[in-house]
């Protein structure tokens, strides 16, 4: 099974709405959002029946038994993330505690214990004929690259096997989220966008995807809002040796169809049709190399 | 609320909505102010600024380091952590730099004392100026885990003069590392797209905000039709809207350009000035209504 | 000698968990008595290192041989310390690679992906 992975360095780009018409174009019958502190692909893509839930649990939190608890403050001297008060006792916060334990170890009261947390929650999409899944990093939770590789895993898992491609909505950024879906991948398309921001961050992103050494590829989304910096773009590709996918233009209606709840690929539109050329070309380059 | 330099975040749940624009304008037009970028992962705001006179100071982590001799193969510390960054081989501890969340536990819990600490760099921050606006990044190296390290030095030296405010460039997302970035701010400025998938983020950090009750206000930007979900969401939850900001062309493509559009053409001036009056009061109001500090 | 391989089930007519460091189970064949054991892998459930700790497991069973189709680049580190060999698996059950490996029909495995840097919360 073939996984093309969407990505963009710079958020905004047009990564899911790119992903969704490549997901009608490709046929794909399993699909992934791995950008799970935004996740925004079920919003156009259709499902008949409810999702399959999961907790997805994170690291374990410290709390503090305050009958137990002596006062003596060694816990909140020890803590390298600032996560221990003691206004009103000593308490743990949450979102900053990390599940290192050391609390835990140094405390003389065995006041302190680590509880498992839940840091978000997975749901699976199984319809007769697609299987897409996502997830939703819950508020305040730390980098979430294990739970995108929960998503991936739970997609695999799900999937049949004659399942030929899957098509991956990946997260903006270079981090830890990055890195996890980029595992396993045959292909990476960037979208880049044509200003100066967007062209630093496209750099960032194919330096991160070096480390993997898998194909990439890089499209232009909007390139007509900057036709310059889109040839800066292009004339970048061609120093890296890297192929250049194609050009989207900017597109009023791809707005009006993501507010309606459906992909450029389900109307006829320039972006949608832009898109379906840059499909194309991504393909061809998959079926050539990977 | 206190007579010194006040603190604005700018957010949004969607990455490419407009913080940049819009914090980088708004330090732009105030006499004085301040602009901290802390999207340490992809940071922006200094192509637009292009500071002078940029001092440069790494930012570190401690990392554990083994003194062999002192080390008895004990393997407490390998036991002991919980991120799995040390393995055990040949009687050793072996360390796994990228997996270490410099916890310091197993430099603590070493019986022998054999652990001490060394600095790894896992980033820079870089303070320059740009007319009247004190300009600080926070740069990740690529390949790190976490950018709140870098976070946390930014903010801390974020002193900024008497009336000038401090405008906080945020991460995409509702992470740790955008509660990292508001932690202190006495405003929040939510920048929100009208579309639904604009909305659907926006809602995720509306709450984030909210649970640290912070007061704030929306933008609303590459407006382009009045019914759009973005003010309907704030209708319904009874956010202000500070400003809709319409789609405009040409301002995309000066702000594509890395250039300043406050700084270059008089009605984004004008636009940009009369938002920042329309934050500040908003901004007075709340905290004179809610003193917190 | 001992063989470990990554299965998705506790028998030797598993299919290869294409994961190493989170492979629900380990089998352990040894040489010596021609007998299978199963253990769950720990590190499945790991927040970060997931790699390292199923490497660490690996080490401390003394296993010589890894039987495995790919394998991280911190994983791998513990493993080559460790002086446990990595043998790249043809595809195939558990037992069908043991085989393989013991007629001399495996190659070692070379190229090792990146670390995924913990991607701990």
């Amino acid at each position: 099974m073939k996984q093309l992975l969407i990505l963009s360095g710079k958020g905004g780009t047009g990564k899911t709405t790119i992903a969704a018409a490549f997901i009608r174009f490709s046929q794909a019958k399993a699909y992934a959002d791995c950008d799970v502190d935004a996740p925004n692909l079920h919003l156009i893509t259709e499902h008949k029946h409810a999702p399959e839930r999961k907790d997805y649990y994170g690291l374990p939190k410290a709390e503090i038994d305050k009958d137990k608890c002596v006062e003596c403050g060694l816990c909140r001297l020890s803590c390298r993330f600032e996560a221990i008060s003691d206004i009103n006792g000593y308490c743990v916060n949450p979102f900053a505690c990390e599940g290192c334990a050391v609390c835990e170890a140094v405390c003389p009261a065995g006041a302190i214990t680590l509880i498992p947390a839940v840091a978000g929650e997975l749901a699976l999409y199984s319809g007769d004929d697609s299987i897409f899944s996502t997830a939703c990093l819950k508020m305040g939770s730390g980098t979430s690259g294990k739970l995108v590789s929960e998503v991936k895993k739970q997609l695999f898992d799900a999937v049949r096997q004659d399942i030929e491609r899957t098509v991956i909505d990946g997260s903006p950024g270079i981090g830890c989220p990055v890195i996890a879906s980029m595992s396993g991948v045959d292909m990476v398309l960037i979208v880049a966008e044509p200003s100066l921001s967007g062209m630093s961050d496209m750099e960032r992103i194919i330096k991160t995807a070096e480390i993997f050494r898998t194909k990439t590829a890089v499209c232009i989304n909007k390139y007509d809002s900057n036709p310059e910096i889109s040839e800066k773009i292009e004339e970048y590709c061609k120093s890296k040796n890297i192929p250049f996918a194609g050009r989207i233009p900017f597109d009023h209606q791809a707005v009006k169809a993501v507010n309606r709840g459906v992909t450029i690929a389900d109307i006829d539109c320039p972006s949608g049709r832009a898109a379906r050329e840059v499909y194309e070309s991504v393909a061809g380059i998959m079926l050539r190399c990977c | 609320m206190q007579n010194n330099s006040v603190k604005i975040a700018v957010l949004s749940g969607k990455g490419g909505t407009g913080k940049t624009l819009v914090s980088v304008n708004l330090a732009s037009v105030a006499e004085k102010s301040a602009y901290i970028d802390c999207d340490v992962e992809e940071p922006n705001g200094h192509l637009f600024f292009k500071p002078q006179n940029v001092c440069e100071d790494e930012i570190t982590i401690r990392l554990p380091a083994l003194d062999n001799e002192l080390c008895s193969g004990c393997r407490k510390c390998v036991d002991f952590c919980r991120f799995n960054a040390l393995a055990f081989i040949k009687k050793r501890p072996f360390l796994f730099e990228e997996v270490c969340h410099s916890c310091g536990g197993c430099v603590l819990l070493c019986p022998e004392k054999a652990l001490g600490e060394r600095e790894k760099t896992v980033g820079y921050i870089k303070r320059g100026l740009s007319s009247k606006v004190k300009v600080s990044t926070g740069i990740m190296n690529t390949g790190e885990a976490s950018g709140i390290p870098i976070i946390k030095k930014l903010l801390s030296g974020a002193d900024s003069e008497k009336g000038a405010p401090v405008f906080i460039d945020c991460p995409p997302g509702s992470s740790c590392v955008v509660m990292e970035s508001i932690k202190d701010v006495d405003y929040c400025i939510l920048v929100a797209e009208p579309t639904v998938f604009g909305v659907h983020n926006l809602n995720m950090v509306y709450k984030l905000v909210s649970l640290f009750k912070k007061p704030c206000g929306v933008i609303v930007n590459k407006y382009f039709e009045e019914d759009n979900p973005a003010e309907e969401y704030c209708r319904e939850k009874n956010i202000q809207v500070l400003c809709r900001l319409p789609f405009d062309n040409e301002l995309g493509l000066i702000n594509s350009q890395a250039r300043i559009a406050a700084r270059e053409k008089d009605k984004y001036k004008e636009l940009f000035t009369s938002l920042l009056e329309a934050v500040m009061e908003e901004v007075q109001h709340e905290t004179a209504a809610n003193p917190q500090r | 000698m001992k063989i470990a391989i990554p299965v998705d089930e506790k028998n030797p007519d598993s299919s290869v968990c294409p994961s190493f460091g989170r492979t629900p189970y380990f089998a352990v064949y040894d040489t010596d008595d021609e007998k299978t054991v199963f253990f769950d892998n720990e590190a499945a459930s790991a927040q970060g290192g997931a790699g390292i700790k199923a490497a660490q497991l690996i080490a401390d069973m003394d296993v010589d041989v890894l039987l495995s189709p790919r394998c991280g680049e911190n994983a791998a580190e513990v493993l080559n310390k460790a002086e446990v060999r990595i043998y790249k698996t043809a595809a195939g059950t558990a037992r069908f690679n043991i085989g393989e490996f013991k007629a001399g029909r495996l190659t070692m495995l070379s190229d090792y992906h990146a670390g995924l840097h913990g991607h701990a919360e």
